[in-house]
């Protein structure tokens, strides 16, 4: 059973129709395939039509969508012997964020990413995707790893944002989060970033400050949550809608921006849709992505992060 | 509203004078004990109130005054930035409310760098202005903490930085996620230049302020009572569906926790930064001081016979070569 937006009732009704005339079609009474292929055409132009322009409300929709493939999905379909490490040899091992080694295109590196989880009892395990400092903590330990080894890392960002919690704040959710971005300036081996669903505030650019930051196409990537903003300022979380349009969170915005580097596209209505192409869409995308940066000297490349960061916001005089 | 109120109050009024000519914000009331406090005596004990010793909100330019040796700074130009480069626009324009920030506190964003002596050392200090839309982090905020950063290395002095700010500039979205790395590369200038850099935590430091530079000090000192923290407590309250503990995310509760160095109360913060920052940047004594021989630290050392040491045995280098060590340096 196929979860639909509500933006996607349309296409939800024509593919139902598809599917009754289907059965009938099993009946053997009529030959009714003309009518199903007509059907299916007109479904998939509206796919289309809706996705090539979707709002930045229904993208805020799409990237938060349940069957969107998340990290576990991302390092089953790229990563070869992917190894599992854990903890942050302080506190604890923070499920939000997963991490380890594993072959890329036959390159050795180290993998990070926020994990969701896909049902009631996963989600619960990931805490939504939210880390606590202890994920942010673990992440640094890795990037530490991979700098000493010399493996490429590659990030996978998927989070609502990092977990408001008191024991997050006890342990100091601020500063594993400032540490985790000073490591990701401070590595010198090529560090590729994705966002692949939602790119939530501090939580995300703690693993986001890449030498590279590609966006999947109907990801969004925010200083806050729209519902945040509307509340803060519009001073009601209805105005969520209003929120998203004025936070320009979508991959299209922030290329235009130059706040990220590439946008990778999705399959035909979405990654949810058709999970292993997008996933193939995001392996071709960073291998390029790391082709680019792998054989230059360490210093140089580490420069050139901070350099591009500093960049951003003055070039647009 | 009828004929007493509108003909013959005022009737009276102009007769006995009316209201005597006073500003209405002659005296405070202190949010620690409630009690009033007179608007000079507040400027003259540096916004502490004197009845219970409540930290109130300084000015920034205060603070300076406070900090800088003889209150002698200057300034720093800092570079323009694009005013509202994502045409933010909620209940009202970005625009309009960068004018009235703007008109209302004379400054042209939230953030006043400055230099000056410290203890006699140069000192760089970059501070946040909280009147300035809540001391929020946009562009402004991180150009002027990166051109603190490099004013710092020109100068090779240590770099003070005082944040006071609710967090992220949201009419600047994405570019206000930006300032956190941005800023982070600052500070990496300024700590790879050999430079210390030291962060004076004051009420309130939240959000991405907290989660970037305001966290990254070489040491990290707070004044008493200050609000420091990643979420706001309404977000927490509302996830955790439970009552937050007493003083949660005060200064005092990150010193017990761990995340800060020291809570410093105001009338002592100068002396204290002074003092710091003499211990790293004039790291050789300043009197004459003999070399130090063998002969010299086993004359100090009290090894206590009974225990059957015999004190020419291994065991003992250790404490000798620690004890050196620092002096050398310091040679």
């Amino acid at each position: 059973m196929r979860n639909f937006l509500d933006f996607e009732q349309p296409i939800a009704d024509l593919e139902g129709k598809i599917e009754e005339l289907r059965h009938l079609a099993d009946d053997g009474e009529v030959n009714i395939a003309d009518e199903i292929g007509k059907l299916q055409t007109k479904a998939e132009k509206l796919l289309r039509q809706t996705y090539t322009k979707l709002t930045p409300w229904q993208k805020v929709k799409v990237a938060r969508h349940p069957d969107r493939p998340h990290f576990v999905d991302y390092v089953h379909g790229l990563i070869e012997d992917f190894t599992p490490l854990a903890g942050d040899r302080g506190f604890a091992e923070d499920c939000a964020i997963l991490g380890g080694m594993g072959r890329f295109r036959g390159h050795s590196c180290v993998v990070i990413g926020h994990e969701k989880g896909h049902d009631t009892q996963s989600r619960l395990k990931h805490n939504f995707g939210s880390a606590r400092p202890e994920g942010y903590r673990k992440a640094i330990r890795l990037m530490e790893l991979a700098d000493r080894f010399n493996l490429p890392v590659i990030t996978l960002v998927d989070t609502a944002g990092a977990y408001p919690g008191v024991g997050a704040e006890e342990r100091g959710q601020a500063e594993a989060i400032a540490r985790s971005t000073e490591k990701c300036l401070d590595i010198k081996v090529p560090l590729i970033s994705a966002i692949i669903g939602e790119g939530g505030s501090g939580g995300a650019i703690a693993l986001a400050t890449g030498d590279s930051v590609l966006m999947l196409e109907h990801a969004i990537y925010s200083v806050i949550s729209p519902e945040g903003c509307a509340s803060i300022l519009w001073r009601s979380a209805e105005h969520a809608q209003a929120a998203a349009e004025a936070l320009r969170l979508t991959a299209q915005d922030l290329l235009e921006h130059k706040i990220i580097d590439g946008i990778v596209p999705e399959p035909l209505g979405g990654a949810h849709r058709d999970p292993a192409a997008a996933i193939q869409s995001m392996g071709e995308a960073l291998e390029a992505e790391l082709e680019k940066v792998m054989n230059m000297d360490g210093g140089a490349r580490r420069a050139r992060r901070r350099e591009k960061f500093l960049a951003i916001g003055r070039d647009d005089h | 509203m009828n004929w007493l109120t509108n003909f013959v109050r005022p009737k009276i009024k102009a007769l006995v004078g009316g209201k005597p000519d006073v500003p209405d914000n002659m005296w405070h009331k202190c949010p620690g004990c409630t009690q009033m406090i007179f608007h000079r005596d507040l400027t003259t004990n540096r916004h502490v109130c004197p009845h219970c010793d409540h930290h109130l909100r300084m000015p920034l330019l205060e603070r300076m005054d406070m900090l800088f040796d003889n209150s002698a700074y200057n300034r720093i130009e800092l570079p323009k930035v694009v005013s509202d480069p994502l045409k933010f626009r909620d209940r009202k324009r970005y625009t309009d409310r960068l004018k009235e920030a703007r008109h209302a506190t004379g400054e042209d964003d939230a953030v006043i760098v400055a230099h000056g002596k410290i203890g006699g050392s140069n000192a760089v200090i970059a501070g946040l202005n909280f009147d300035f839309m809540a001391g929020s982090m946009g562009t402004a905020v991180g150009e002027g903490i990166i051109a603190a950063a490099r004013l710092a290395v020109v100068q090779k002095a240590p770099l003070i930085v005082i944040p006071a700010s609710g967090g992220a500039r949201m009419q600047e979205s994405i570019l206000s996620l930006m300032q956190m790395p941005r800023t982070t590369v600052a500070v990496q200038e300024v700590k790879e230049a050999g430079l210390p850099y030291i962060v004076l935590l004051t009420d309130p430091t939240t959000g991405g302020v907290s989660a970037s530079f305001a966290m990254l000090g070489d040491i990290q000192i707070a004044e008493p009572g200050c609000l420091i923290g990643f979420a706001g407590r309404r977000v927490i309250e509302q996830t955790v569906r439970e009552v937050l503990p007493d003083g949660f995310q005060t200064a005092e509760y990150l010193y017990d926790h761990g995340m800060i160095d020291m809570v410093v109360s105001r009338p002592e913060l100068k002396d204290t930064l002074s003092g710091m920052i003499d211990l790293i940047m004039n790291p050789k004594p300043s009197g004459e001081v003999l070399p130090l021989t063998r002969e010299s630290i086993e004359e100090h050392l009290e090894i206590p016979e009974e225990d059957g040491v015999d004190p020419d045995e291994k065991p003992i280098e250790q404490p000798i070569t620690d004890a050196v060590g620092p002096r050398k340096a310091a040679d």
